[in-house]
């Protein structure tokens, strides 16, 4: 117990002290999953929208598969990324093992199933009545489509949140694809998985706080943009 | 306006709609009536674009919108629909209203001159800034029809618009559809299962049963001179008497039901089979000892009262006079006269108020 309670008192030292190692390793996390989410967004909201309102054979077969994946293991994320862009695969001459990019592209293909699957459900909770309401005003395909994702902005954000709560707490990735390189690649996971294989209980427990505290302003920070800019 | 031209919806093998040819005039009122599940709401998402046909055509102005996708858009886009359910979206009632301008790509500052004038006209202008989702059933119902309004379209379809509404909200949004007609001259095609709705609102009534237009015309011929056995019952006439008809001296014929005997105006020959119609609003009834008076009501019949039911300020009361009469009469009469289940009363009929058609059943 002492060591969560000096954990406690060490994670406000170290944010009042500004601890620059600190401060490099959380703006770090935040820089890698805020892009990995950013970068899962701009593909699963589109992609979300082509899926849902398109027919298609083999649609429910492929929401299974999307769903199966919400509970893909993340080393093996980890894993698939690494054989990719490791010097011999197919994306190796871009360097992008162990460097923050990496982790990135990393990220955002652990999230991109959860976040493909949230946005598939949050417009399926889009009643079929708005639907026929936007086409009988007039709206083309495109212009019907582009109101019913924002009508379901709400659920759409859930799902970011979950997306970027994923990438941000998540280690197997940052660990195989970053590499854990102290002012390169640590990120505040990483930092505690290495704080705890080290005895520093308490500084790894720090690092934990920091990280929720982090969190909570990112899900904030979204929540008030998207009351601030879609009314 | 509208033509629609051998029209039939299959949704997989149930057949919704069975042939339908029904012709639209311009600035009319016209009503869709006819029970739930028979077809109405299928026909005017038909009529709406929203759907297409299995068969048949519909031609809006000239134009067969069987045509292309961008066709059918721009056609779309000259109407309006209501839906029965009001759906909005989460935002304000302002810009509910403005999707259609925005759809269209109307110039920003055209569009709030607009959706205020249309709020304007729904009689609610003051709500712009509110929340759609947050107002009464009423409210949001005035808001789709001020949405739908926003773009001035030809025809406003309007799919059951009362159903789900209070009296009171009712009557404002009847008077808002007889004003939008009046006013700005808009085609108005409308659903309703209310028959009395349609007899209110419309030039001209459709009947649709099982899939089928069965009867089209002004009001009064729905509800005087009813096509059919089911189009009789479905407007309210509760008493369908079947006889033979014994005389028929220039038009004014004796018909036998029973052992009674009814005078009527027909023009049917004698010895046919025919059904009588009788609405219950032209049944009077009097107590015996006041039977003395002379009355113009040809068919006076003497009968024991057998059931009463209230409707509001009316009384619904079964008179047993060997056949069965149903007549209608105000709580006001039947207080003063006294009736009661059980009293004898005599029950006048005048020989025009009686609509006979041929019994082909």
């Amino acid at each position: 117990m002492s060591e969560i309670v000096e954990g406690f008192s060490q994670a406000i030292n170290l944010i009042v002290t500004l601890n620059p190692d600190l401060l490099q390793i959380a703006a770090l996390s935040l820089y890698v999953s805020l892009c990995a989410t950013l970068l899962a967004a701009v593909i699963t909201i589109p992609l979300g929208g082509f899926i849902h309102f398109h027919e298609f054979r083999g649609k429910q077969a492929l929401v299974t598969l999307i769903q199966t994946l919400y509970s893909v293991p993340t080393v093996i994320v980890g894993l698939l990324v690494y054989f990719i862009i490791s010097r011999s695969g197919p994306l190796g001459f871009f360097g992008l093992l162990y460097s923050p990019e990496g982790m990135i592209l990393g990220q955002a293909v652990l999230i991109i199933p959860i976040m493909l699957g949230l946005v598939i459900t949050a417009l399926s909770g889009i009643s079929q009545n708005i639907r026929d309401t936007l086409v009988s005003l007039g709206a083309t395909e495109s212009q019907g489509i582009l109101e019913i994702i924002r009508e379901a902005r709400f659920a759409i954000l859930a799902g970011v949140i979950l997306g970027f709560g994923r990438a941000i707490s998540e280690v197997g990735v940052a660990m195989m694809i970053g590499g854990n390189i102290r002012g390169e690649t640590r990120v505040l996971t990483t930092a505690i998985a290495l704080g705890t294989g080290m005895g520093e209980f308490s500084l790894a427990i720090a690092l934990g706080i920091i990280l929720l505290a982090i969190s909570m302003m990112v899900v904030i920070l979204m929540k008030f943009i998207s009351r601030r800019y879609q009314p | 306006m509208i033509r629609i031209e051998a029209v039939t919806k299959k949704f997989g093998e149930t057949e919704i709609l069975k042939t339908i040819n029904l012709k639209i005039l311009k600035g009319e009122i016209f009503t869709l009536i006819g029970p739930s599940g028979s077809g109405k709401t299928t026909l005017l998402r038909l009529i709406d674009l929203l759907d297409s046909p299995t068969t048949g055509k519909i031609v809006f102005d000239g134009t067969d919108t069987t045509e292309n996708e961008k066709e059918r858009l721009s056609v779309r886009r000259r109407m309006g629909m209501v839906f029965q359910k009001p759906a909005v979206l989460n935002t304000t009632v302002a810009e509910n209203v403005a999707f259609g301008l925005k759809f269209r790509g109307v110039e920003e500052s055209q569009v709030d001159k607009r959706v205020h004038s249309a709020l304007d006209l729904v009689g609610l202008p003051d709500f712009s800034m509110r929340k759609a989702i947050t107002l009464s059933g009423g409210e949001m119902q005035r808001v789709s029809i001020a949405r739908a309004m926003v773009t001035e379209p030809d025809v406003l379809l309007l799919d059951e618009p009362t159903a789900n509404l209070d009296p009171v909200s009712s009557e404002i949004i009847e008077n808002l559809i007889l004003r939008i007609n009046k006013e700005l001259h808009t085609t108005i095609i409308l659903s309703t299962h209310d028959m009395i709705q349609g007899q209110r609102l419309a030039d001209r009534i459709g009947v649709i049963m099982d899939g089928r237009i069965v009867q089209v015309g002004t009001t009064n011929d729905i509800f005087y001179q009813p096509a059919g056995k089911d189009i009789a019952r479905f407007v309210g006439i509760d008493t369908i008497l079947k006889g033979v008809v014994k005389t028929n001296d220039g038009g004014h014929a004796e018909i036998e039901i029973g052992s009674a005997l009814f005078e009527a105006i027909t023009s049917i020959r004698p010895g046919q089979r025919v059904a009588l119609y009788i609405r219950p609003e032209e049944v009077t009834l009097m107590l015996p000892e006041s039977g003395s008076k002379k009355t113009s009501a040809r068919n006076q019949l003497s009968g024991t009262i057998t059931r009463m039911v209230p409707l509001g300020p009316l009384i619904r009361v079964t008179v047993d006079c060997g056949t069965l009469l149903i007549a209608l009469i105000t709580r006001r009469s039947c207080n003063e006269l006294g009736l009661a289940v059980g009293a004898v009363v005599t029950a006048g009929v005048k020989a025009s108020a009686i609509h006979v058609i041929t019994d082909t059943s």
